[in-house]
């Protein structure tokens, strides 16, 4: 599946999008569908802080634990609380119903784009 | 690595796969999920073409397997089957197996991929003792393919000569599949009614899609990932896991399948020895709160208690009961009864579990 152009995306699988100060991230159809059906998330809480390449949630399938790196530094202002009863949409709709939290960002790294972000996966 | 015969079915059905055992194997075709239910509520097909199969000839066939494995292999009769193990000198798992008793001196050995040339190596050890009987491994002759599930007799039935209601649940019988000759074996490792063909290898391609034809959207093909959470589910040891070198069948709950009243064997002395003496640690099963299931290798502990009191060996959130189960070797001189609060460590956080009977699933019948 084509990673969505106007999206930016990070070597650790996640996808990023940029909206004024306020960054939502997800992570990838390649990282969905290598983690296989996702049965547990556990997000960082609204008004945590996050570091940029800190691990700061988890994401569990039938067979293995996946771990959240956030992409930046910031403050989590929403996590996706749909999840806790559908983490399946992670695998059916990564780039939408399974968006995961929002961070208004302190500073934005450096993120690639969706052709360096192929080249990664060699897709 | 190798490869089954069906491998390129997989491909064609967009499988994602897997090391197993040195054996290319489906994870999942779709959803392991969509697969687990399927073979609880409807049916799934497997290939698990990668188990190892032994064939035991000979005048002396019999008198061979009573001393190379723990079971009393000439109380079977023909078309019986056995689960069964082979131990080491000291008393240590070499795998479990399940025995078929195709006819008076001809048995059929079915091991786990990974163990099939120990369990190889442990029986020409024993059969250069002066046995006459031949050891052929017939790994790469048969396709071995499982159907599994409340709906697997009816479609299998609507393909094969026999009357599968006459099959009975740990038997196996030669029949007729849409002319092809298989060996069709009442067993399987998913807790679900079920038949496992062993099919030769030319033929395996057709068969596989006829099954699946004839299933339509009753029939899933399933991967390891399903089979996996099916067999935890049904309280099923995993060699690797639950069962291992260094392990006893009485630390694993499976002693009941050591058959000391048979006369001598080869792992005899040194399995009656650790049966008479108090075991350390015993594998139990556990259920857990919440979501959060503790994995392989995650620690035990009583509540509040430092030190762990053991570690899980296969644990997973329950795809058919919602809530985590695992299984786990503990420390056997606890008292840990059904219902024992316990602890695990779920990556740096304690989450409750207590101890429960096994299995944590059984199908109606």
């Amino acid at each position: 599946m084509a990673n969505p152009e106007n999206l930016q995306y990070t070597k650790e699988h996640e996808w990023v999008l940029v909206d004024g100060d306020v960054a939502t991230v997800g992570i990838t159809q390649y990282a969905a569908d290598a983690l296989g059906e996702i049965v547990y998330v556990d997000l960082p809480k609204p008004g945590s802080s996050t570091s940029y390449m800190k691990i700061c949630g988890e994401i569990e399938s039938t067979k293995s634990v996946g771990e959240l790196y956030a992409p930046m530094d910031g403050e989590v202002i929403e996590a996706n609380s749909a999840l806790g009863a559908s983490p399946e949409a992670i695998n059916q709709d990564p780039y939408g119903a399974g968006w995961l939290i929002k961070i208004k960002y302190t500073q934005l790294p450096e993120l690639l784009t969706a052709a360096e972000y192929a080249a990664i996966t060699g897709e | 690595m190798l490869t089954t015969p069906l491998n390129d079915e997989h491909v064609s059905l967009a499988a994602t796969f897997t090391d197993f055992g040195g054996w290319n194997m489906p994870v999942r075709y779709g959803s392991d999920l969509d697969e687990h239910h399927a073979v609880r509520n409807s049916a799934g097909l497997f290939d698990i073409s990668h188990m190892g199969e032994l064939r035991i000839v000979g005048e002396e066939a019999t008198k061979f397997l009573d001393k190379v494995l723990v079971s009393d292999i000439s109380k079977l009769s023909v078309g019986q089957a056995k689960y069964t193990m082979i131990c080491s000198q000291d008393a240590g798992i070499i795998d479990d197996l399940i025995v078929y008793k195709m006819d008076t001196e001809d048995y059929l050995v079915v091991a786990n991929a990974s163990n099939r040339h120990a369990v190889l190596v442990a029986m020409q050890d024993m059969a250069d003792y002066g046995f006459k009987v031949d050891i052929f491994d017939e790994t790469e002759d048969w396709a071995l393919v499982a159907i599994q599930g409340p709906k697997a007799k009816d479609i299998l039935g609507m393909l094969v000569d026999v009357d599968l209601g006459e099959l009975k649940y740990y038997s196996i019988a030669k029949a007729n599949l849409e002319g092809v000759p298989v060996l069709l074996a009442r067993t399987g490792y998913t807790g679900e009614d079920g038949f496992e063909i062993f099919i030769p290898v030319l033929e395996c391609v057709s068969i596989w899609r006829k099954l699946l034809a004839a299933g339509g959207t009753d029939l899933l093909p399933c991967g390891l990932a399903a089979r996996d959470t099916l067999r935890l589910e049904a309280g099923m040891p995993l060699y690797g896991h639950e069962l291992a070198r260094t392990l006893t069948p009485f630390e694993a709950n499976l002693g009941r399948v050591v058959a000391f009243d048979k006369g001598d064997f080869n792992s005899k002395t040194e399995l009656l020895k650790v049966s008479s003496q108090p075991l350390e640690i015993k594998l139990f099963g556990i259920k857990g709160e919440g979501k959060r299931a503790a994995r392989a290798d995650y620690e035990i502990f009583l509540p509040g208690g430092e030190n762990a009191i053991g570690k899980v060996t296969s644990g997973v959130l329950s795809p058919t009961l919602g809530y985590p189960i695992a299984m786990a070797y503990l420390k056997a001189d606890l008292d840990l009864g059904t219902g024992t609060k316990l602890e695990a460590d779920v990556r740096g956080t304690r989450v409750p579990y207590e101890v429960v009977k096994l299995p944590f699933y059984k199908a109606e019948r």
